[in-house]
């Protein structure tokens, strides 16, 4: 760590005089259990993590049913989430596929990261045996572990990642700056100059930019803003007059709310509600398929919405119970709910959450 | 230069500011054909009356400037939630950001946090664990100081070419703000580090209160240095989106070390090696080794207009070359501009001598001769650091690089006053 302690005045910091100023006696002692509460991070050696275990089979499950919306069944990841699986020894190449297996030098890096910051939209809601067989399931799709794997406090620290020696410290000071310094050329630098690529040729800026210099260039049009929020003004209409021919057990509802978590990270439903990577459920039931403005659908959605088909207790039910079979292309990339209770929980939820 | 290549743009704004080109061309040394109706007609401005106090109790910009905004670029990234935006500098002048279009980078989105729910811990190896409330903070003596924030990541999706056509894309992962807090050191030294024992093989852990639990190892040596533990930015309230009420300011290091929501301090004997800093912040070389804690900003520019968004709007004549330096290494001593994609170069004037590790303006008042130009800036840091050309980068690390792409750009700007993102020879 020496390179960065050729600071001479930072060093003298460390050399403690700075250590000596006055303490203000502001703040008060953490209690333990507060300690306990947020000090969670794990160190490479193992240090910090909780006692538990989980083997391959159990992760899959729990994968499956956590994970596996974003990252895929197989870790292999859905649309531009982060592929988890696969990518060894491709570090070297054009467009290297850095994964968990390929590139993540320690594992308590994944213990840590699926235990403090997943799943999206429900962090910190993992049990520590989930966690564990959720990161043996990552090892065994990487084929890092065998399926009778089990992952434990016990065994955690031993375990060696594949790239384990594959990083090296910023080594910029000797291979970097050393060349690139002193008196600069300003003439006669080069014979001659040429274009050897495009911005245009790729196309890949986003359109908005177009639209909004376009206002500025052609003068301020107020109606945008004003159309906006006329839509969204009519929208809880149609959901009253939905929400009243249905009475929602507030019970089940309930239970949906803790189901819908899976949900969660890519739909939005209530007050506010947004697009995200799903579509807003405001007054989902009762409204026709693929009807949400501003949504881009798929295929398959846009069919059914031609069709006039409507969003009720049965087509929702089926739908949820295993959406790529009830809507072959649908881009939904959730695998189902596995329990009948569930979903018809769920279904109150989305009556009682756009009310 | 190929000229016989197609006219790439079907911009409406760019065919509006050829028009402004050809119009001023036509006026030559501009004298009035007949008198200006601006100036000879009654308006209605000079003579009805405008708003009255109050009418905007928290102002935005007027709606002329309203195109002055953040804007993201969708295909980057899977979701909105956990995604980046750039700052308009096209747009902008001088060198403070207001926070209003300064980037966003949120990993688990921008919460709300009130103050009275904020707590800030200090835990590990220190000899008071404590507790601070948003209060405490406030008792503590304060600093302020001008930094840039800058994403590792800016100017990332050009290692591979010329890819985005704006220098609010190409390079607008960065904002400059006056922060108003408390050092880092002092509410260590209020914890005490005499449990830490040798500082000098000590990491400081700092992590968020968000749902990403973002946390990075900072070496105590920094940590003890210039670090801030901010709750004001250009005077006011930290914005939700970067971090309200509390964030850390890592001066001259990578953004995602400004950890947002702060809620935890850690001081430990080894660094955590948490996703942001061995998955992601990491740099893969040409080999497949990825170099790691590569946390400086390297001195880098760019010439913010002309640029793509920002073309030139009136014949040759004279004319200003505007742009933005800044080093995570300390001061900006020297910007030099080329004209000729990287020939000849003349120095340019800098705004004002630049605080250290914040932006600095630079302006080349000159004369356009109506002529294509390849225009680059290229800076220089007070260590006598000069910034880079793309192949040198790449001659170093490859093309595989995502972040720490400082390299000099280039802006190809044609007779009718529009300007390209290029690649040069």
């Amino acid at each position: 760590m020496s390179k960065f302690l050729k600071v001479t005045a930072a060093a003298l910091v460390l050399g403690s005089p700075a250590l000596a100023e006055e303490k203000f006696g502001l703040g008060r002692p953490a209690l333990p259990e507060e300690v306990a509460a947020w000090n969670k991070d794990v160190l490479p050696d193992g240090r910090g993590i909780p006692e538990g275990r989980g083997d391959v089979f159990t992760g899959e499950e729990v994968f499956a049913e956590q994970c596996a919306v974003c990252h895929g069944d197989f870790a292999e990841g859905v649309d531009n989430w982060p592929v988890l699986a696969g990518g060894f020894d491709t570090l070297g190449d054009k467009d290297p596929v850095k994964t968990v297996g390929s590139y993540w030098p320690h594992l308590s890096t994944v213990w840590d990261y699926v235990n403090r910051s997943m799943p999206f939209g429900a962090a910190q809601t993992l049990s520590p045996d989930d966690v564990y067989a959720i990161t043996a399931y990552i090892l065994y799709s990487n084929d890092l572990v065998d399926d009778d794997f089990e992952l434990s406090h016990e065994n955690f620290a031993d375990f060696e990642m594949y790239n384990k020696d594959g990083f090296i410290i910023d080594d910029r000071a000797e291979t970097e700056y050393t060349i690139w310094s002193g008196e600069p050329c300003m003439e006669n630098c080069k014979d001659e100059v040429k274009i050897t690529m495009r911005a245009s040729v790729v196309d890949v800026t986003p359109e908005e930019a177009d639209e909004g210099a376009d206002g500025a260039m052609q003068g301020h049009s107020e109606g945008t803003v004003e159309v906006a929020a006329t839509e969204q003004a009519a929208e809880p209409e149609a959901e009253v007059v939905e929400t009243a021919a249905v009475a929602v057990d507030p019970e089940l509802a309930a239970a949906g709310e803790k189901v819908f978590r899976k949900c969660k990270s890519c739909h939005q439903i209530g007050e506010g509600a947004k697009n995200r990577s799903g579509p807003q459920l405001n007054g989902v039931m009762g409204r026709t398929f693929g009807a949400v403005e501003d949504f881009k659908y798929s295929k398959v959605f846009n069919a059914a919405a031609e069709e006039g088909r409507v969003w009720d207790d049965e087509s929702m039910s089926a739908f949820l119970a295993k959406p790529k079979g009830y809507l072959k292309g649908t881009k939904m990339g959730f695998g189902g709910l596995k329990k009948e209770d569930d979903i018809a929980a769920v279904i109150a939820y989305l009556r009682s959450a756009s009310e | 230069m190929d000229d016989a290549l197609k006219a790439p743009s079907r911009r409406a704004f760019l065919k509006g500011s050829a028009a402004a080109v050809a119009g001023s061309v036509a006026a030559g040394a501009a004298v009035a054909a007949e008198p200006d109706p601006l100036i000879t007609e009654l308006q209605d401005w000079a003579s009805s009356l405008g708003e009255g106090v109050d009418e905007t109790p928290y102002g935005l910009p007027i709606k002329y400037e309203d195109d002055v905004v953040r804007r993201n670029v969708p295909w980057l990234t899977a979701d909105p939630i956990s995604s980046i935006n750039f700052t308009p500098i096209h747009a902008l002048d001088g060198t403070i950001t207001p926070q209003g279009c300064a980037f966003e980078r949120h990993h688990s989105g921008a919460i709300e946090l009130s103050k009275p729910d904020y707590r800030l811990m200090i835990n590990g190896l220190v000899d008071q664990e404590l507790v601070f409330t948003y209060a405490d903070l406030e008792r503590f003596p304060r600093e302020n100081h001008v930094y840039f924030c800058e994403c590792a990541a800016n100017t990332g999706m050009e290692w591979a070419g010329a890819q985005l056509n704006g220098v609010q894309f190409t390079h607008g992962m960065i904002h400059n703000m006056e922060y108003t807090g408390v050092s880092l050191r002092t509410l260590l030294n209020e914890a005490g580090l005499g449990a830490a024992g040798d500082l000098k093989d000590k990491w400081v852990y700092v992590e968020g209160a968000d749902a990403s639990s973002n946390g990075r190892s900072i070496p105590m040596e920094k940590a003890l240095d210039d670090v801030l533990v901010a709750f004001k930015a250009n005077g006011e309230a930290l914005r939700k989106e970067h971090g309200y009420p509390v964030r850390l300011v890592v001066p001259g290091w990578e953004g995602n070390m400004w950890v947002k929501w702060l809620r935890r301090i850690e001081v430990t004997d080894m660094a955590v090696e948490s996703r942001e800093e061995t998955s992601k912040y990491t740099d893969v070389l040409a080999d497949g080794i990825a170099r790691k804690w590569t946390w400086v900003m390297d001195a880098k520019s760019v010439i913010t207009s002309p640029s793509p968004q920002s073309p030139i709007t009136h014949g040759p004549g004279p004319m200003v070359i505007s742009g933005l330096a800044w080093s995570g290494h300390g001061q900006i001593t020297r910007v030099d501009v080329s004209k000729d994609g990287g020939m000849t170069w003349e120095t340019a004037r800098l705004g004002r001598q630049g605080d250290t590790k914040a932006l600095t303006r630079f302006y080349l008042d000159t004369e356009w001769d109506g002529q294509e130009m390849l225009l680059q800036a290229r800076a220089m840091d007070e260590t006598g650091y000069v910034q880079p050309t793309k192949a040198q980068l790449r001659e170093v690390r490859g093309e595989n690089s995502i972040y720490h792409n400082n390299c000099i750009q280039t802006w190809h700007v044609k007779t009718n006053g529009e300007a390209e993102n290029v690649e040069v020879s």
